[in-house]
């Protein structure tokens, strides 16, 4: 709740004029039937047809000014609405920007989307609303009230009661399906989980021809989806006629108890017919309270999901600025005693690394699958924090170099060619905005990319689509290594990413890299020992320990497990 | 447009006619029940007229009518909203089952082509905001209309001069609101789209986040965001604000009319004689008047619910109304299974302005294996596309076992070829389910040598719970390595007579890739299979080898004969030693 007041803060006058405003328009309203009462009391009965007249036009009058105090409350409440809505989305986003890798692996991305969308919407609706009725509805509830104590006592105790009784009816059922709502979420989200999977695995559902087993999935979360919202609805819709049972029991009532006062001589008609018309309208306004909190209700459960986001703690602190000089230390890359265990894992991924790397040198990194190498590179890239041991950048520990300054270091090749939605150039330009066209080209030659860029009719300015979908995986993964190299970072990791490149390319590429600045240093991940074999430094990784660091040619004197790697490959006929 | 929609959506009501009959019946009886509690109320004050003067009996008898009123006008309340929930949620559920299955049979370009953002916040947003819609329309749209004839015929009966004057009069409120809602529309459809753009951004932003974090991109990539947040926000805005107006607008006219209610009967009633009517008359008026006005409200903000309804109806529809992928035969042949593939001058291209492959022929016996080889974006994926039918060839054909296979069903052909792709795409569901996914009732023992076969089997043991681990869809409990064994074990529980591997060993690290290539050409032996190869190992065992370049299959041969033809292929092999 504390996230959408900061969000309302920035619009304070509209939000506190909104529903004054509204506040004035229903005076106005309340106002009628005492013009009117007024015309039929002083104009019929007096025969005063020119003061008919004079009260239309105050009527008249009167509905104008309401409707312009109204149009100026409903654009200031749909102002703060999509205010608040831009705002969260803004913030939300920028909280799972903030986030490190460790927390968004909690998230599954569909949740994230929801909560961007569809909840945030809810949001929205929930503010635009609450500014227009909250405190009209009450206003109007508690006149009529007082109205009512002052015509008689007795009967308005009455009114009391009913109000506190429709208070529990309208809570209650409130507080029953705010959880319920929070499932219907919760199930939608598996609906959209499972669309994206069938989006995503169209080519291998299709070849699976399981077209049918994935449509009866999506069937079941989709039943149980509505199963769901039935079931909500079946709670919610008890409010209103319940509501309207107790108002008519308190009309039953006042007639009742009222006809004995007035048998007495302790009322006169006229305020029977009062008392009435008050309870009608505190049901009136009751029902869009009601309507309200309803609303108010799926905006709370948004809220609430927005917020399980916005009040995530990074788990990592980065200090603000670097304190030491990292130019000095002719040292890249240090681990000591590094040991890493995944939130939630069984056993540690990374076992006691301990080396060294000089600036300017080549690091070779090999082993099995899910022997730790890519987690390797995320703990040099921060994305997490080691469980234990230091890991050394420069000479200077990793958790006192300023976030932007370690970034700016590195520059990585992700296994997983990823491009944004753009054109060449801006996805080129993601690490270094400043980069000149002639960086773009220099470094889109160096990657083996500047053929295709150059055929497409808008080179540079040739769009991207979502994903790079209008890229074929080898032309991502050769922009992707543009991509680092435009950054200029002192330190490049390459994560397998030669693995959508045939060998030709693959080759062309690696003569390349070789005529990078001396100082570059560069961190290779490989499945291939050929390619790795010039490497100054090669670590085997087994089951996250290191099984081996040095040179080609010691490891295959010293390390087993790199000469099983290695001589696999030759007998397939890589060896070179 | 937005009748041929209108049209649509009434046709989706139509299996619960029954339900709306019944909540059209129930919506009269809550209406008659809220008229007629009034008119008791008012016979019981008239028997209350004074100290003494109070028919006690007459009030009884009035007090339980209204009892009984409201308790059927409550109960039919209760029912009406279950019935237009379930009617509205049955509509949504049949839309969203109807769009994923449209998914299906959408041609794979389709989806190559649309961002699966926006088709998500079709499938969520949209259908919400249609079902709220809906709901809404169901359920004030009846009690609307019903109340406002039965009050035009009560205020007919008693002065038809002021009952025609609110006839007259009221419909300007009807013709504000719409005027308003037309003038909405188009922003609501502005809203939509750019909250669907908004949606893939959002999409491809948190799905890249260890890339932006790893390039320090964060503030930029919000700035692309805030710009697209600040079109959805004046969008809504609009949007909004012009939708709310509807409330005011109508209110203001029935203010008016009120007044000259007031004005109209005040005149009769000082005029007096035989038109004149009584205080209590025009008291009664004036109450009707009130109540006439305030459904013409609900129906002008149903009718704004309705609009934006419809504009998110549009949009499921077109694409419930996309063209599907050419239909199958209803004559479809399968051959003997055998492995033979042929192409007959194929011709292909994704547009038509930039061919890619130009009359390519190609005979594959049953049991060859075909390698495909050539610098990236040459159009290797290209060719499984067409292969596996994923895409239909512009001119010339494919046989598979000397039958076009248009002539088949895609189930059929899509069968006699096992497929691991570049892209390591596993299901929701357990590792088992993963394996089993083309054959959904194999045994234990079977996936469990499917998995043996794959290499999988010691990594899977390893995980938490083995074989019933869950495969998060975003994959991030397994690494890509691991999630391509699974790709293979999947592919080798079925072995089908063709296989179809694309680049299908990159992300294994060689010892591993060394036994799956040993378990592969043991699959391979006596089947026809197509590799997109990088392996000189593969290459060199391939029966034949395509080169391919710019979309075109420049050389064919074997390793041998390629060589010595000293072309494109004796380029690119030496290359790889260029190093």
């Amino acid at each position: 709740m504390k996230h959408l007041i900061e969000s309302l803060k920035k619009n304070r006058l509209q939000s506190i004029l909104a529903p004054l405003l509204k506040c004035l328009e229903a005076c106005f309203d309340l106002a009628v039937p005492l013009i009117v009462a007024d015309i039929i009391d002083n104009g019929i009965a007096k025969n005063d047809k020119h003061y008919v007249v004079s009260r239309f036009f105050l009527l008249v009058a009167m509905a104008v000014f309401g409707f312009a105090c109204c149009v100026v409350a409903q654009f200031f409440s749909a102002k703060v609405a999509v205010d608040t809505g831009a705002d969260l989305r803004h913030r939300l986003l920028a909280k799972i920007q903030s986030l490190s890798l460790k927390e968004l692996d909690k998230v599954t991305t569909s949740t994230l989307i929801t909560r961007m969308t569809s909840d945030i919407n809810q949001i929205q609706n929930g503010v635009n609303l609450f500014l227009r009725l909250f405190l009209r509805s009450p206003f109007i509830v508690l006149g009529a009230t007082v109205l009512a104590f002052s015509i008689n006592a007795n009967l308005a105790l009455i009114f009391v009661v009913a109000i506190a009784l429709l208070f529990l009816i309208v809570f209650g059922v409130m507080t029953v399906t705010a959880s319920h709502y929070r499932r219907v979420q919760q199930n939608l989200d598996n609906v959209t989980e499972i669309t994206n999977e069938n989006l995503d695995g169209v080519r291998v559902i299709r070849a699976f021809s399981r077209e049918k087993k994935q449509q009866e999935k999506f069937e079941a979360a989709n039943s149980i989806l509505l199963s769901s919202q039935i079931e909500v609805g079946r709670i919610a819709s008890i409010m209103n006629p319940l509501t309207y049972v107790v108002v008519n029991g308190v009309i039953i009532l006042v007639l009742w108890l009222g006809a004995k006062k007035i048998d007495s001589g302790l009322l006169l008609t006229g305020n029977i017919i009062a008392l009435i018309n008050y309870i009608s309208q505190i049901l009136v306004e009751l029902v869009k309270l009601a309507n309200l909190i309803t609303q108010l209700g799926r905006s709370a459960a948004g809220m609430n999901r927005v917020g399980q986001i916005l009040e995530m703690e990074s788990s990592m602190e980065f200090s603000g600025e670097t304190g030491a000089d990292l130019s000095k230390s002719d040292e890249a890359l240090c681990f000591e005693h590094v040991s890493f265990r995944y939130d939630g894992g069984g056993a540690d991924t990374l076992t006691d690394i301990s080396f060294s790397v000089k600036k300017g040198k080549t690091v070779g990194i090999i082993g099995a699958t899910g022997s730790g190498k890519t987690t390797l590179i995320n703990l040099v890239l921060r994305f997490y924090d080691s469980t234990s041991g230091q890991i050394r950048l420069c000479g200077v520990p990793i958790e006192s170099i300023a976030q932007s300054e370690l970034r700016s270091m590195i520059s990585v090749v992700e296994q997983k060619a990823r491009l944004f939605k753009g054109t060449v150039r801006s996805n080129l330009k993601l690490g270094n905005e400043q980069a000149t066209d002639e960086e773009l080209w220099n470094a889109l030659e160096l990657a083996q990319a500047a053929d295709f860029v150059r055929e497409k009719p808008g080179m540079l300015d040739e769009p991207v689509e979502q994903n790079g979908a209008n890229f074929s995986g080898g032309q991502k993964q050769r922009l992707t290594i543009a991509r680092a190299l435009v950054s200029k970072a002192k330190i490049l990791i390459l994560d397998d990413s030669f693995s959508a490149l045939d060998f030709a390319t693959d080759a062309a590429l690696r003569k390349a890299l070789r005529t990078l600045p001396d100082d570059v240093t560069v961190l290779m991940i490989s499945q291939r020992a050929g390619s790795l074999s010039e490497a100054d430094l090669i670590l085997v990784l087994d089951d996250g320990k290191l099984a081996g660091k040095g040179k080609h040619e010691e490891l295959l004197k010293t390390c087993e497990e790199y000469r099983e790697i290695y001589e696999s490959q030759c007998s397939g006929g890589e060896a070179e | 447009m937005k009748n041929s929609t209108m049209k649509k959506v009434l046709k989706l009501t139509k299996p619960y006619g029954i339900f709306i009959a019944f909540s059209i019946i129930c919506a009269l009886f809550s209406v008659a029940g809220a008229l007629l509690i009034p008119v008791f109320t008012g016979d019981a004050i008239d028997y209350m007229l004074g100290e003494g003067k109070v028919d006690f009996g007459v009030i009884s008898t009035k007090v339980i009518l209204i009892a009984a009123a409201a308790a059927i006008a409550a109960l039919s309340q209760y029912v009406m909203a279950i019935l237009n929930n379930k009617t509205a949620y049955c509509i949504c559920r049949s839309l969203r089952n109807r769009l994923s299955e449209k998914l299906h049979v959408l041609p794979v370009s389709f989806l190559d082509s649309h961002a699966s953002g926006d088709i998500l916040s079709r499938m969520t947003a949209d259908i919400d905001t249609f079902s709220d819609g809906l709901l809404m329309g169901f359920t004030q749209l009846f009690t609307g209309i019903i109340t406002i004839v039965s009050i035009l015929a009560i205020m007919f009966s008693i002065n038809w001069t002021i009952a025609l004057a609110v006839f007259v009069l009221t419909p300007f409120s009807i013709l504000i609101a719409r005027f308003i809602a037309f003038r909405t529309h188009r922003y609501f459809i502005e809203q939509a789209q750019t909250r669907g753009d908004e949606t893939a951004l959002v999409n491809e932003l948190i799905e890249g986040q260890p890339v932006l974090k790893a390039f320090a991109a964060q503030e930029k990539s919000l700035r692309d965001f805030d710009e697209v947040n600040e079109k959805l926000r004046s969008a809504s805005l609009k949007a909004t604000f012009f939708s709310s107006l509807v409330n005011p607008s109508t209110r203001l006219i029935n203010n008016f009319v009120y007044a000259i209610v007031t004005l109209i009967g005040a005149a009769f009633a000082i005029s007096g004689g035989s038109a004149g009517i009584t205080i209590g008359t025009l008291s009664v008026f004036l109450s009707y008047a009130g109540q006439y006005a305030k459904p013409f409200n609900e129906i002008s903000s149903v009718v704004t619910e309705f609009q934006n309804a419809l504009t998110c109806a549009k949009r499921i529809f077109d694409i419930l109304e996309e063209e599907n992928q050419t239909p199958e035969k209803e004559d479809p042949v399968s051959p003997p299974v055998e492995g033979n593939v042929s192409f007959k001058n194929v011709c292909f291209s994704y547009s038509k302005n930039r061919p890619l492959i130009e009359n390519f022929n190609l005979n594959v016996k049953a049991g060859q294996s075909v390698a495909i080889v050539g610098p990236t974006g040459c159009g290797k994926t290209t060719l499984i596309n067409l292969i596996m039918r994923f895409y239909d060839v512009n001119s010339g054909s494919i046989n598979v076992d000397s039958c076009d296979i248009r002539s088949m069903t895609r189930h059929d052909l899509r069968s006699r070829y096992g497929m691991v792709l570049q892209d390591t795409w596993l299901s929701g569901g357990t590792v088992r389910e993963n394996i089993a996914y083309g054959k959904p009732d194999a045994s234990d023992e079977e996936i469990v040598a499917a998995a043996k076969a794959a290499h999988a089997h010691s990594f899977i043991k390893r995980l938490p719970q083995g074989y019933d681990t869950p495969v998060v869809a975003s994959g991030s409990n397994l690494s890509a390595g691991q999630r391509q064994l699974l790709c293979i074990a999947r592919a080798m529980l079925v072995l089908p007579p063709m296989l179809i591997l694309d680049e299908a060993t990159s992300s294994i690290d060689t010892r591993t890739e060394m036994k799956v290539q040993s378990a592969f050409s043991m699959m391979m032996k006596g089947r026809t299979s197509f590799i997109v190869a990088h392996r000189l190992s593969t290459i060199r065992q391939a029966d034949v080898i395509l080169v391919m370049k710019n979309g075109k299959i420049i050389e064919q041969g074997k390793h041998g004969e390629l060589l010595k033809k000293n072309g494109f292929y004796a380029e690119l092999y030496n290359s790889q030693f260029a190093r």
